[in-house]
C-alpha cells in the first residue's frame, strides 16, 4: 500500500515481464546447442510479445474485477459475467454503427468517442447485471450453493442468445463489423535489431486506449473500495453480511451497487474491447469470460488487487504460449490454439494446488 | 418428510387408482392399442403423429411408473418396445431415430445423475467422457489409426461389442484422471474445474491433427465402422420382409440403445440403494458428517465419477458407429449443458425423473422445436410479423437457458423429485436467513 495503486500495478507489469524475459531466455538457452540461433530469435520478438500479454492481462483484469467482486460479497460465481461483457461490446458497436449510418462518425472526435461507446456500455452492461441478479440471483439467496450457479449458467446461455436474437434482427447482424474514427498509425515504438533484419516493435494506438482505460478503472475502482464509505459498506457486507445489515448498511442495496460497478466495468472493458478487435458476436464473451475467472482465481478470488495481478500473469502467460510454443517445439504445435488449453490448465492446476490464490490466505471451512 | 407437494399427491393418488382392480388393465390396453392403430394408419410425418409418438412415449413411462403387477408392465413394456417401435420404425423411419437419439441421452443423462444427482458434484465436462468413448472407436475402426503409425491398420468392424465394453473401461479410467485432481475442490469450483476439463479435452480434439494426426483436428472423422448385421436373412428371406441396409442398421442400433438403457437402469437403480448409493448421498447431503461416520470420501467420489463417466464412454463408442462421423462440435459445452438440462429438468438423483427429463429434453430439441419452425414459416407466409432471422431451432441456447432458471427458481428438486434431494434443496445446507429464503422453499420448509 505504500506504493499506491499506480506503483503497484507497475511493480506487477514489471515483474511478470522481467519473469516472462528469465523463462523465455532459460528456454532458449536449453536447446542453443541444437539450434544456436533461437535466443537471438527468442529475443527480436520478445518487446512484442511483452505489448501482446500486456493488453491481454488487462482485459483480463477488468473483467475478472467483476467476478471477483460479486464472489467477495456473496461468494457465488456469476457465471453470466462473461455475457455481461459481450453486452458492453455489441452496444459499442451499435453505437458506431449508428454514428456511421447517421454520417457523424468522421465528425466525432476520437476521444468523445471512445468516452461515448465506453458510457454506454456502462449503462447498459451495469443495468443488465443488476436486473440479472434481481431476477435469476436473488430469489436463491440462501439456497445450496449449486443452486445460483445453475441458474447463472442458464442466464449466461439466455443472454448470449437473446442478443443473436437482437443482432441478427437488426443491421449489426451475427458477426457485426463496425468502423471506428481513425485513430492513426500503429505507434512504432522502436526496431529490434540483433543482428538479423530489424523488427519493428509496434502498438496500436486502440491498445494504447484501451490499457489506458483499464488502468483508469482499476485506479478510480480501489479508491471506490478503499477510500469511500461507499466502499466500506461494500467490505462490510463482504466480510459479514448479517452484521453488517446490523450495522444500518442496506445488505440488499449494496449487493445490487455490487454487480452494478462489476457489470459496468464489464460493459466498459466490453466497449474497448470490441473497439480494439473491430468485430464482435454474440458468443464472444463466453471463453474471455472463463479465462477472466481464471485470472480471477489465480490472483486470489475477492480480492481486486489479486484480479489485477491474476490477469496480468494470466496474459503475459498466455501471449508466451501463442508466440512462443511454436517457436521452441520446432513448429510442431501452433501456439495459438494451445493458449486456450494453457489458461484452463492452469485453472486447474491453481484450484488443485492453492485454491486461495497467489496473494489470497487460506481459509478453513467452517462445519 | 411426507411427498406433501400437490402434483406428487395428485400422482400418487393417480398411481394408486391405476394401480388397483382391472380398470388399470383395461386403461393400459386401450391406450397402447388406440396409440399402435394410430401409429400404424397413419405413420407419415405430421404434427399429428408427433403427437401420437409422444403419446405413445408417454405410456412407456406411464407402465414403468404404474403400480400394476410385474409381468402385465414387463409384458407390455417388451411388446411397445420390442415390435410396435421396430415395426412403426419400419413404416417411417424419423421417429426411430428419434427413439434412438432419445436412448442415447438416457444413458448419459442417467451416467450425470451419478455425479451430479447421487453424489452431489457438479460435472459440467461430462461430455469430454462422451467424447473420448467416441474418438475411441471413430480412430481405431478406420483408417485414421494408419495416421498415427502406418503399421498399423484398422480393427475389424465385429470388434464393435467388445469396444463398448472397452469405452465403458476408458470411460472410467478418464472419470478417475478427472476425479483425482478435483477431489478436494468445493462445489462451485468443482463445476469451473470440469468445464475447463471439457474444454480442454474439446480443444485438444480440434488440434490434435498437428504434429501427428491422432483425430484429424476440425475436419472430423468420416466412415466410421459399423458392426456387421445379424439376422438379416432371417429378416429378409424367412420373414419376407424387404428392409434396405441403412433401415436394417437404424434398426439395429435402436435394439443396441434400448439395451444398455435397460442395463443402465437397472446398474443404477441397484447402486442407488446400496451401500455405495447410501454412502454418495450421505456425502452429498453432508460431506464432513459422512466422513466422520467412516465412509472412505475419496474412494466413494471416484467412484461416482468413474461409474458417471463409463456409461458416456460406452454410449460413446455406439454414437460414433451410429453417427458414421463425428467431430470436434460435436462435443462443446451446450451437449454437456443440454444433458445436465436433463438432469435438472427431471429430478437430480430420481431415475424416472432423469429418464423422463431426457426424453424431454430430446423431444423439444429434435421434434418440437423444428416443428415450431415449419408452424412459424408457415405462419410468416401468412403474413404474421415474424422476424426472418428466426428460427426455433437455432435457439437451443435460449430454450435450456430458460428452462435451468426457471427450474432453479420454482422447481429446484425437478419434475419427479427424488424424495431425499429434494429435502435437501428446500431445507438447504446453510438456514436461510429470514427475508432471503426462497418463496418456493417456504412452505415445504415449515413442514418439513
Amino acid at each position: 500500500m505504500v506504493l499506491g495503486p499506480v506503483g503497484q500495478m507497475l511493480l506487477f507489469v514489471i515483474g511478470s515481464a522481467i519473469a516472462l524475459s528469465l523463462l523465455v531466455t532459460l528456454l532458449a538457452l536449453l536447446q542453443i546447442g541444437a539450434r544456436p540461433d533461437l535466443l537471438v530469435r527468442t529475443w527480436t520478438i520478445l518487446p512484442q510479445v511483452i505489448i501482446d500479454g500486456l493488453v491481454r492481462g488487462f482485459l483480463f483484469a477488468s473483467i475478472a474485477l467483476g467476478y471477483t467482486m460479486v464472489y467477495g460479497v456473496l461468494e457465488f460465481i456469476n457465471f453470466a459475467h462473461g455475457e455481461i461483457f459481450m453486452v458492453g461490446g455489441v452496444v459499442g458497436a451499435a453505437v458506431a454503427l449508428l454514428l456511421a449510418t447517421s454520417g457523424l462518425l468522421g465528425a466525432v472526435p476520437g476521444l468523445l468517442f471512445v468516452l461515448l461507446i465506453i458510457a454506454m456500455g456502462m449503462l447498459v452492461s451495469g443495468t443488465l447485471a443488476v436486473t440479472v441478479e434481481r431476477v435469476a440471483y436473488r430469489p436463491l439467496r440462501g439456497a445450496p450453493r449449486l443452486v445460483p450457479l445453475i441458474s447463472a449458467i442458464g442466464v449466461s446461455l439466455v443472454l448470449q442468445d437473446v442478443t443473436r436474437l437482437i443482432m441478427t434482427s437488426t443491421p449489426l447482424g451475427f458477426n457485426a463489423r463496425f468502423n471506428t474514427p481513425d485513430f492513426g498509425p500503429p505507434i512504432r515504438l522502436f526496431e529490434m535489431n540483433l543482428g538479423e533484419r530489424p523488427v519493428p516493435v509496434i502498438i496500436s494506438p486502440k491498445a494504447l486506449i484501451f490499457v489506458s482505460a483499464a488502468v483508469v478503472m482499476l485506479v478510480v475502482l480501489n479508491y471506490l473500495v478503499n477510500a469511500t464509505r461507499l466502499g466500506k459498506a461494500i467490505r462490510a457486507t463482504a466480510q459479514d453480511r448479517s452484521t453488517a445489515s446490523l450495522m444500518g448498511i442496506n445488505v440488499n442495496q449494496i449487493i445490487s451497487l455490487t454487480f452494478l460497478i462489476g457489470g459496468a466495468l464489464g460493459g466498459a472493458a466490453g466497449a474497448l474491447f470490441g473497439m480494439y478487435v473491430g468485430t464482435v458476436n454474440p458468443y464472444m464473451g463466453f471463453i474471455p469470460g472463463l479465462k477472466a475467472f481464471t485470472a480471477a482465481v489465480l490472483g486470489g478470488i475477492g480480492n481486486i488487487t489479486g484480479a489485477l495481478v491474476g490477469g496480468i500473469v494470466l496474459g503475459f502467460l498466455e501471449a508466451f504460449v501463442a508466440s512462443y510454443l511454436s517457436l521452441f517445439t520446432g513448429g510442431a504445435f501452433s501456439g495459438a490454439a494451445y493458449a486456450d488449453i494453457a489458461a484452463f490448465s492452469i485453472l486447474i492446476l491453481i484450484l488443485i494446488f492453492r485454491p486461495s490464490g497467489l496473494l489470497g490466505e487460506a481459509t478453513t471451512q467452517k462445519v | 418428510m411426507t411427498p406433501t407437494t400437490q402434483s406428487a399427491s395428485l400422482w400418487e393418488r393417480t398411481r394408486t387408482a391405476l394401480g388397483r382392480g382391472p380398470g388399470a388393465y383395461v386403461f393400459f390396453g386401450l391406450y397402447a392399442a388406440i396409440c399402435t392403430w394410430l401409429l400404424f394408419t397413419n405413420p407419415r410425418t405430421s404434427l399429428r403423429t408427433d403427437i401420437v409418438f409422444v403419446l405413445f412415449l408417454l405410456l412407456v413411462f406411464l407402465i414403468y411408473r404404474s403400480a400394476t403387477p410385474l409381468w402385465f408392465r414387463g409384458g407390455l413394456a417388451a411388446a411397445l418396445l420390442l415390435v410396435v417401435m421396430p415395426i412403426f420404425g419400419t413404416l417411417n423411419p424419423f421417429y426411430i431415430d428419434v427413439a434412438t437419439q432419445a436412448g442415447i441421452f438416457v444413458a448419459l443423462a442417467l451416467g450425470l445423475n451419478v455425479v451430479v444427482g447421487f453424489a452431489g458434484l457438479l460435472d459440467l465436462g461430462y461430455v469430454a467422457f462422451f467424447a473420448v468413448g467416441a474418438y475411441l472407436w471413430a480412430i481405431l475402426s478406420t483408417p485414421q489409426i494408419s495416421q498415427i503409425n502406418p503399421a498399423w491398420s484398422p480393427v475389424p468392424p465385429i470388434m464393435f461389442y467388445p469396444f463398448v465394453l472397452l469405452g465403458l473401461a476408458i470411460g472410467a479410467v478418464f472419470g478417475i484422471l478427472l476425479g483425482l485432481p478435483v477431489l478436494r475442490l468445493r462445489g462451485d469450483y468443482l463445476a469451473i474445474v470440469t468445464l475447463g476439463f471439457g474444454e480442454v479435452i474439446r480443444v485438444l480434439a480440434n488440434n490434435l491433427d498437428r504434429p501427428i494426426n491422432i483425430t484429424n483436428g476440425s475436419q472430423g472423422i468420416r466412415e466410421i465402422e459399423r458392426p456387421p448385421l445379424i439376422l438379416t436373412s432371417f429378416i429378409r428371406d424367412t420373414l419376407g420382409w424387404n428392409l434396405s441396409d441403412s433401415q436394417l442398421y437404424q434398426q439395429f442400433f435402436y435394439f443396441v440403445v434400448l439395451l444398455i438403457v435397460i442395463f443402465t437402469v437397472v446398474v443404477v437403480s441397484r447402486l442407488k440403494n446400496s451401500r455405495i448409493g447410501r454412502a454418495w448421498e450421505a456425502i452429498r447431503e453432508d460431506e464432513t458428517a459422512a466422513v466422520a461416520q467412516g465412509i472412505p470420501r475419496v474412494r466413494m467420489k471416484l467412484m461416482a465419477f468413474a461409474v458417471g463417466a463409463s456409461f458416456a464412454g460406452a454410449m460413446g463408442v455406439v454414437f460414433a458407429s451410429k453417427q458414421l462421423f463425428i467431430n470436434p462440435p460435436t462435443f462443446d459445452l451446450l451437449r454437456s449443458i443440454n444433458i445436465l438440462a436433463m438432469v435438472i429438468l427431471g429430478g437430480m438423483g430420481s431415475i424416472p425423473g432423469v429418464i423422463l427429463g431426457a426424453v424431454i429434453v430430446t423431444l423439444l430439441d429434435l421434434q418440437i422445436l423444428p416443428r415450431m419452425a415449419t408452424v412459424l414459416r408457415d405462419a410468416q407466409r401468412a403474413g404474421v410479423p415474424i422476424p426472418a432471422a428466426f428460427d426455433p431451432t437455432q435457439y437451443q441456447r435460449l430454450l435450456f437457458g430458460i428452462l435451468l432458471v426457471l427450474m432453479m427458481i420454482f422447481r429446484p428438486q425437478g419434475i419427479l423429485p427424488d424424495e431425499r434431494r429434494s429435502e435437501e434443496l428446500h431445507a438447504g445446507d446453510e438456514p436461510p436467513s429470514e427475508e432471503e429464503a426462497p418463496p418456493a422453499a417456504r412452505p415445504a420448509a415449515e413442514s418439513a
